[in-house]
């Protein structure tokens, strides 16, 4: 039989490989990658801990989480487009303006 | 509407189960390879194959409606502008290799375990039951439900969420507009610029009276040796990144041959024609 605990174990999994890519990794698109990752597995588990509680109430707020991160997609591409055409760059190392 | 083949039926333990099996396997090795692969559209894809395999386990556990936004919004919307914006930044953006900080990998990856080990140890603790008997993955009104529940108990969160993708879209526009520092050239203007800096007939095409008429081949000049206005500088890069070799050095060996210095970092050094580009916009 199986439970939600695999689905919530995957999702954890998950979770834990797109933290280690924001860590790990420079191009700004691939940080960006990782972080949907991360959403997604979270909503993975919003799913199953729905499936749970036989309410709708998981799957409501994984809806939710799309569309904040629709729309954080939008607004860091378009950060990412800007800090591309005045610094030539998409790494994450050459924006540094803010340091000191 | 009947949602039979979505919904996995109750006495199908054992498929769901090799289902699970599969597609997690499928979806941490993906996510793996997407966080391992130095170019960004390998990354794109390795994402969408993860996100497919997300839709299809929503679709598992009985939220149909879920998988088919996941499909249309993730796949659909989001991956399309990560592909759009990797076409603005250059397609061939890889990561460098380099540690900028120092044991950075080997501090992370520690991390990555250490939040492993706290999540799974926290999972197995929890006690999590079997799901629910008589709940949305049985009934054949996901939508319904959903949509009731949204617009009675959740109204608010989703009308602040209208005023959310507004914010963003506007915020999308304000940032992504250009602001015009210079007044935009004239007809005159142009034509003066393209006098005074020595090449006032077009570009020459690639590939002119070399050996092959493609665009990466530069046109030779009488003198035999190759122009390097005749190929763009992106291809140029490109090539040189990733045989290692320029792409002069591909005509023929007796020809004097001018080497273009590609640069592996495109963005930095417009090579001459792109310089020449941005002269004439």
């Amino acid at each position: 039989m199986i439970s939600p605990a695999h689905y919530i174990a995957l999702a954890a999994i998950l979770f834990v490989i797109g933290g280690v890519g924001v860590l790990i990794r420079r191009n700004a698109l691939v940080v960006f990658m990782s972080v949907e990752l991360m959403l997604n597995a979270v909503n993975l588990s919003f799913i199953a801990f729905s499936r749970l509680h036989g309410n709708l109430d998981g799957q409501v707020i994984a809806f939710f989480v799309m569309v904040v991160a629709a729309a954080e997609v939008v607004v860091g591409l378009a950060i990412l487009t800007s800090i591309f055409r005045t610094r030539k760059s998409a790494s994450v190392d050459d924006a540094n303006l803010l340091k000191y | 509407m009947s949602h039979s083949l979505l919904l996995a039926s109750p006495g199908s333990d054992f498929t769901e189960l090799a289902t699970w099996w599969i597609l997690a396997i499928v979806a941490v090795g993906a996510a793996l390879g997407m966080i391992f692969t130095r170019r960004a559209v390998h990354c794109a894809v390795l994402l969408a194959v993860v996100m497919l395999v997300l839709a299809a386990m929503y679709a598992m556990q009985g939220a149909p409606f879920l998988a088919f936004v996941q499909v249309i919004v993730y796949t659909g919307a989001v991956l399309m502008l990560f592909l759009f914006v990797m076409m603005i930044v250059g397609i061939s953006s890889a990561d460098s290799i380099i540690e900028t900080i120092k044991g950075q990998r080997f501090w992370a990856a520690l991390a990555g375990i250490a939040l492993l080990v706290l999540l799974i140890l926290v999972v197995g603790h929890a006690a999590i039951g079997p799901a629910a008997p008589s709940g949305p993955r049985n009934s054949s009104a996901n939508v319904n439900d959903l949509a009731a529940l949204i617009f009675t108990r959740y109204v608010f969160p989703f009308e602040v969420t209208s005023a959310l993708l507004i914010t963003a879209a506007l915020g999308a526009m304000v940032l992504a507009h250009r602001e015009r520092t210079s007044p935009k050239p004239t007809q005159r203007m142009l034509s003066r610029q393209r006098v005074a800096s020595g090449h006032p007939a077009p570009l020459p095409g690639p590939g002119t009276y070399a050996r092959h008429n493609a665009v990466d081949m530069p046109a030779l000049l009488p003198d035999g040796s190759a122009s390097r206005l005749s190929v763009s500088g992106v291809l140029a890069t490109r090539e040189a990144g990733r045989t290692g070799i320029a792409i002069t050095e591909l005509i023929e060996p007796g020809a004097p041959v001018e080497v273009i210095e590609a640069e592996p970092d495109a963005g930095e050094q417009p090579a001459d024609r792109d310089e020449l580009n941005q002269e004439k916009l």
